[in-house]
């Protein structure tokens, strides 16, 4: 039985040009201790499903239209206030991409990174410093008794980050809801920011939703991949068996436009055109337009996400057919 | 070089910093660009890298004459523009063209496509009013876009397609030279592979010299002929893209390699990764000697003791005292 388990998620935003269908049927299982990358462009509904599940969806515009989100018994999607709050910030924490805007800066560090300590548990002031003094160490900030009294504008944005994420870990989750986390940083701060993800993950033993546009982060980070495209889960698979095989056309094309350090390509491959409109409804599978191999019927119905092979799925109705 | 078509010595910008309100006094001076000496080729494209606040942007604009410059020369095909007066460097600009990173903040939103790209060929006087629609469809078409969307603003359009009116405005005058900075970073990347596409094959048409802004270094590695690494202000490390990007010789270009996470499990899960210590340092007190020492794992003594410059090695130019000696 997984930790976390998403069943037909669907988000939608009522807006005067239109329902705008951002999370449209998405369903995936997340077992303890696992890491699991979700990939996808921007507009392709990653970042709302992950806000869907910790209830950050504003409603409205925003509305849940119907699925499940069941993690140790309690559907996350009809939980009750009371309940959430015992399970967001204290079983599920969030880190967000932006450090700059996520602190608030006028709370001196300390305040904010043991707020969650004296919110979820009982526990001392001076007890919860002891613990936040801590953890701002184990995420590798030097001289901690020092600086857990500066303000945020005193760190850089690395700094930050890593304020963030013993924020978000110093109530020893069970899940890490990881949204681009490194996307606002540079690459050299970025693989310290993803290392210290990764030693953290091995001590606390949590399982991480890592959101991302970069492929290259999931293959060093993650044990399985998720690719979204327009509000859909198109393919799921290993992060070793999605990368040596991937089967749906979305995947593999997205696959070959990012320009690598390995070769030297003359022309980079492109998907032609762009992402559809999710306020307009979508009859069949939501590639089909810009899909390369697309048949008649790609436009007509819609895919369901099958079983290729175990442990790996994916939504194209040709390759479902054994046609390519 | 006899095809040299922008040169770049010593260039210096330095920034003043002020406090005080009523007593003004200056108590300290950011060096964004400090001693930057490179040179463009015709129908070549540069790219240069760093990560964010090593000057870059700054040394784009300060090409441009966008800002004053502290110290040194730009020559733009044997003028130079650093001592030129403002009516010089006007009549000059139409060579020089830039493209900037953000699509959505760098076209006028009240402006249609028609009215964006008809206006330098109007202010230059490069044809009449009446000529003005066939020259903007030509552009339109030069760039991927249907001339069909001419009436349209700029919000209609997606950033992969703003982008692309950015890239036909600055064709507009047929330049010589075009800056680009970060001209990808804002797209995602099925859109990026587009742009990059049209910029490298534009180049090669029109024979323009580029010279191409990034922080990733994919993306330069793939467009670029040479490239350029930059260190609070200062270049590190020059030299043929693949040399450079595929054996790097300075310290902070091998870090800086080595920190990008490459899409492949198999290599990424298996290669030696170096993870630097700390952040870039403040150009306001850059460090004594080498500004890369406190994050250098090579750093020893003499590290220190003086600013190292460009010195040539394995075909290319790498400022490092220690070279050779790891």
């Amino acid at each position: 039985m997984p930790l976390l388990s998403v069943k037909d998620l669907r988000t939608y935003f009522h807006t005067r040009n239109g329902i705008y269908r951002a999370v449209d049927g998405v369903s995936f299982g997340l077992e303890r201790g696992e890491t699991l990358g979700i990939v996808g462009e921007s507009g392709s509904g990653k970042s709302v499903t992950c806000y869907s599940l910790m209830g950050l969806i504003p409603q409205p515009p925003g509305r849940i239209e119907s699925g499940t989100a069941v993690f140790d018994g309690v559907d996350l999607l009809r939980a009750t206030p009371a309940q959430t709050r015992a399970i967001r910030g204290k079983r599920i924490a969030m880190i967000f991409q932006d450090p700059m805007t996520s602190l608030n800066p006028y709370l001196r560090i300390s305040e904010q990174l043991i707020e969650p300590l004296l919110i979820h548990e009982k526990i001392s002031k001076s007890e919860a410093m002891q613990r936040g003094l801590a953890m701002l160490e184990a995420v590798g900030i030097n001289d901690a008794a020092k600086r857990i009294r500066y303000y945020p504008h005193e760190f850089s944005g690395g700094m930050r980050q890593r304020v963030m994420i013993a924020m978000a870990l110093i109530t020893r989750p069970e899940i890490l809801i990881a949204d681009e986390p490194t996307t606002a940083l540079d690459v050299t701060v970025q693989a310290q920011i993803l290392e210290l993800i990764k030693k953290m993950q091995q001590e606390l033993g949590m399982a991480v939703i890592f959101i991302t546009h970069d492929l290259g982060v999931v293959s060093g980070l993650c044990d399985r991949v998720q690719v979204m495209y327009a509000g859909r889960i198109v393919e799921t698979a290993g992060t070793r068996e999605l990368f040596r095989t991937p089967r749906h056309p979305y995947t593999r094309a997205l696959q070959q436009s990012i320009p690598s350090l390995q070769a030297k390509g003359a022309e980079l491959f492109t998907i032609p055109g762009m992402p559809p409109d999710l306020s307009k409804p979508l009859t069949g599978c939501s590639f089909a337009a810009r899909c390369p191999q697309a048949a008649d019927r790609c436009r007509h119905e819609t895919p369901d996400l099958t079983a290729w092979k175990p442990g790996h799925e994916q939504a194209c109705l040709r390759v479902q057919a054994g046609e390519i | 070089m006899a095809d040299t078509i922008l040169e770049l010595k010593d260039v210096r910008t330095h920034f003043p910093i002020h406090e005080g309100f009523v007593i003004r006094r200056q108590t300290g001076t950011v060096k964004a660009v400090d001693g930057v000496s490179l040179s463009v080729q015709r129908g070549e494209v540069l790219g240069l890298v760093g990560e964010s606040g090593c000057g870059k942007s700054t040394l784009a604009r300060t090409i441009m004459q966008l800002v004053p410059t502290t110290g040194g020369t730009v020559v733009l095909e044997g003028k130079n523009l650093t001592a030129g007066s403002t009516d010089e460097i006007r009549a000059v600009r139409h060579d020089l063209q830039m493209v900037f990173q953000d699509p959505f903040a760098s076209l006028n939103p009240r402006m249609t496509v028609f009215a964006t790209l008809a206006e330098p060929l109007l202010v230059h006087g490069r044809c009449t009013a009446a000529e003005a629609t066939g020259h903007v469809a030509e552009l339109m078409q030069l760039v991927g876009l249907a001339p069909r969307f001419m009436q349209k603003y700029p919000h209609e359009f997606s950033g992969g397609q703003r982008q692309r009116i950015a890239i036909a405005r600055a064709l507009a005058l047929r330049p010589k030279v075009i800056i680009a900075d970060e001209p990808v970073s804002a797209l995602d990347v099925s859109i990026q592979a587009q742009i990059l596409n049209l910029l490298s094959q534009l180049t090669r048409k029109m024979n323009l010299s580029l010279l191409f802004i990034a922080h990733d270094l994919s993306v330069v590695k793939h467009i670029s002929d040479r490239v350029a690494v930059m260190y609070l202000g200062k270049i590190v490390e020059i030299g043929r893209a693949v040399d450079v990007i595929e054996h790097p010789r300075h310290p902070y270009t091998r870090a800086l390699v080595s920190a990008i996470p490459v899409p492949n499990p198999e290599i990424e899960r298996t290669r030696q990764r170096i993870v630097l210590p700390g952040d870039p340092p403040s150009p306001i007190n850059p460090p004594a000697g080498c500004a890369f020492h406190p994050r250098c794992p090579h750093a020893v003594e003499k590290c220190r003791a003086a600013v190292p410059a460009l010195r040539p090695d394995d075909r290319r130019e790498v400022a490092c005292v220690r070279l050779g000696e790891f």
